[in-house]
């Protein structure tokens, strides 16, 4: 019984697909696909020039591969690059108005809208596939001037503040995954925030990937006024698939003087099954300029799922006296690999990073904390502070720590703390003579070894994250 | 409710227990002297399942043998063990430790779990009892606690979990003459005909407060000596060598 109920909490607790009609590009990466997306999409003639422009110097770059996990070749002459519930393209107005299927899939998922609407407080702009099919407490927002939509709608709506950002934090031209994005991006979410607002709310977007071969190529803009606040969570979760596919989304944040952005992220895409297989590649861009003086940008993330994650949230600290954050919880087990960290670029004076990172391996997988603390010439007085570390479970699994450090000017400190562990036998033994069996006992210590990231979280999703931080280890132990 | 039978064990290669026999019965209290390296500890690691031990010989515990049961579900049965040294474990308040562990042992006997609220009023209760700060309930699990501290958090876990058999190792050593008497007190107050006590010990000063039925000295791996209470002040005044 017990063995039972364990091995079917092991499996992919999300993996479902819902059956509804596909509307999908030609297949290939051609210049006919990014023509075809941007018309689908009516998007101005810039913005076509924009993705033109990306798609050829697309053409001269090569794929990175300086990354610790490897895999088999992507086919992007085989991928669709866009696809939409045919059922959404006249858009609904209202929730009434969505596809049922959809809402039962979110349903299965633990969200569902109305009820969020309802009893959380939290605008959701939910991604099923390409297209955002509902958006949330608009009126509300709409009141204090906060622009809360999908990018499509705020190409067509605002364009000169989509003009304006877009691509301005990660240039088309920054490395073969951002400009593949840049090319061939379908939605994701916009954000604007007006000057000395606070946004009252946080904001929410669930992406979740459906189609099958479909690559997702997301595109989230967030851009803070001066002395204003956002906090924004994006949480993932996949059905469950036998090829691997590509996730290269780009997010960029852009905060104004005394502005904050907070941006957490709860990531639990299909990892693949426990030989391997399958499984999501999330090659994703996370970038924000603090563009502002004494501005604040605070990374967040709890990365349990995917085959392989590749990402490195980073923050510009343009403006004097500009903070940059990262908290990260990167958990591997069974095959999965993860490259994950984050790059602090100190620019302006008097600016301040912190960095903590909790990497948390088990069964074959293989963990590496990647991270680079940069400290200008001209960015005098600037502070750094990093701490990873690492908790391995098991001998077959690895942990691994590749810090850079530069500090181009004397008055500037940097420290650098690391630490790697295996899980205590003894405390396990502790918990376990306390009545715990062994998969509440390594629930219970993992989570007090996340337990500064976790509390960094918004209270919606921290209780979230900590029971998917408990379901991604279950099994690995004993 | 507890009975052992020639008993033996051995870690890495080396014998520490080398057939003990001993037997407790509902409502009794026992007390472990003897000197260091005796197998004290030993024996309270096997008793509670630990690890890495080679057994042989029987564990009996209310008629059940316990050689091969998960050290979750001894505790689950009603087997505690106050440790000597109390783990720390970084980033785990001490209140939701304590409220994990009684659910867990609730859901074993098919009770229903406390929400928090009734956990909160319980652990109150009992957190003063011990004379224990409120606080202290919200600190990281013994993570910066004084020894003093830590062993008091022992035994609030002893009477939070209600154990049947509570076996106590050296959970008198490095108290204070205040803290040693708060503890002895949150035994006798837990006490009653239908629990037992081991109590591992090397002070006759902790049996003037709990008073033991009977007192066995372990030596090299065996019990040589049991006696009724008075042979605790005997061994105080003469040391171990005059029992060999």
């Amino acid at each position: 019984m017990k063995n039972k109920e364990l091995n079917s909490l092991k499996e992919y607790k999300y993996g479902f697909t819902t059956q509804i009609e596909d509307f999908k590009a030609p297949k290939g990466l051609t210049e006919e696909t990014v023509r075809f997306i941007s018309k689908i999409k009516k998007e101005p003639k810039w913005l076509l020039d924009w993705r033109l422009r990306a798609f050829k110097r697309l053409k001269s770059l090569k794929e990175p591969n300086w990354q610790k996990p490897k895999y088999p070749k992507i086919q992007y002459q085989d991928l669709y690059y866009f696809s939409s519930p045919k059922s959404l393209k006249d858009k609904p107005k209202s929730l009434d108005e969505v596809d049922p299927k959809l809402i039962e899939t979110y349903k299965k998922l633990g969200i569902p809208l109305d009820e969020q609407k309802r009893l959380s407080g939290v605008a959701v702009d939910a991604v099923f596939d390409s297209v955002s099919v509902a958006t949330t407490f608009k009126g509300e927002l709409t009141k204090k001037g906060i622009i809360f939509c999908s990018i499509s709608e705020a190409i067509q709506k605002h364009p000169s503040l989509v003009k304006k950002y877009l691509g301005s934090v990660i240039p088309l031209t920054d490395h073969y995954f951002a400009t593949l994005n840049s090319a061939v991006f379908t939605d994701g979410s916009f954000v604007y925030i007006p000057p000395n607002v606070k946004c009252p709310m946080e904001l929410s977007t669930y992406f979740r990937i459906n189609a099958s071969q479909t690559g997702q190529f997301e595109r989230t803009l967030i851009i803070a006024d001066k002395g204003s606040y956002v906090s924004y969570l994006e949480g993932c979760t996949a059905p469950m698939r036998d090829e691997n596919q590509l996730h290269a989304a780009n997010v960029e944040l852009i905060a104004l003087d005394d502005a904050e952005i907070k941006y957490s992220t709860v990531q639990n895409w299909y990892p693949g099954d426990e030989k391997g297989n399958g499984g999501i590649y999330n090659f994703v861009t996370k970038r924000g300029v603090c563009k502002g003086k004494n501005s604040k940008i605070s990374w967040t993330q709890v990365e349990t799922g995917s085959a392989i994650t590749w990402k490195y949230p980073s923050c510009i600290l343009q403006g004097d006296n500009s903070v940059g954050e990262f908290y990260s919880i990167a958990i591997t087990n069974n095959h999965q690999k993860a490259d994950t960290g984050t790059k602090m670029i100190h620019l302006g004076k008097n600016t301040k990073s912190k960095i903590i990172s909790k990497g948390i391996s088990a069964g074959n997988a293989d963990n590496t904390y990647r991270g680079l603390v940069d400290i200008n010439r001209k960015a005098l007085h600037s502070r750094n502070y990093t701490q990873c570390d690492s908790l391995l479970m098991g001998n077959s699994c690895g942990a691994h720590t590749i810090p850079y450090i530069k500090n181009k000017n004397a008055s500037s400190i940097i420290e650098h703390e690391a630490t790697t562990s295996k899980i205590n036998e003894d405390q396990l033994f502790y918990c376990n003579q306390r009545g715990l069996n062994q998969e509440e006992a390594v629930s219970l210590i993992v989570n007090g070894f996340c337990k500064e990231v976790l509390q960094q979280l918004p209270m919606e999703f921290a209780v979230e994250a900590q029971k998917l931080v408990s379901i991604s280890l279950e099994g690995s132990v004993g | 409710m507890l009975k052992i039978i020639n008993l033996k064990a051995s870690t890495g290669g080396k014998d520490i227990l080398k057939g003990l026999n001993l037997e407790i019965k509902t409502g009794e209290v026992h007390a472990i002297m003897g000197p260091n390296g005796s197998g004290k500890s030993t024996l309270a690691n096997v008793l509670s399942g630990k690890p890495g031990y080679d057994i042989s010989g029987e564990i009996n515990f209310e008629g059940k043998k316990l050689n091969n049961v998960p050290i979750e579900e001894r505790a689950q049965n009603g087997i505690f063990l106050a440790f000597q040294y109390p783990l720390e474990i970084p980033g785990v308040n001490t209140s939701n430790f304590l409220r994990t562990a009684i659910n867990s042992i609730r859901k074993a006997k098919g009770e229903k779990e406390l929400d928090a609220l009734s956990f909160i009023k319980l652990i109150k209760e009992k957190a003063s009892e011990l004379k224990i700060d409120e606080k202290f309930l919200s600190r990281q699990l013994n993570v910066g606690f004084s020894g003093g501290e830590k062993k008091k958090n022992e035994i609030l876990q002893m009477k939070l979990l209600e154990p049947k058999l509570s076996v106590l190792d050296e959970t008198d050593s490095g108290l204070d003459i205040d803290a040693l008497r708060i503890v002895a007190d949150g035994v006798n107050s837990y006490k009653n005909k239908d629990n037992s006590f081991l109590i591992i010990t090397h002070y006759q000063r902790l049996l003037d407060y709990i008073k033991p039925d009977y007192i066995h000295v372990l030596s090299n791996g065996k019990i040589i000596k049991t006696g009724r209470s008075e042979l605790g002040q005997q061994l105080e005044k003469t040391g171990y060598k005059y029992l060999n």
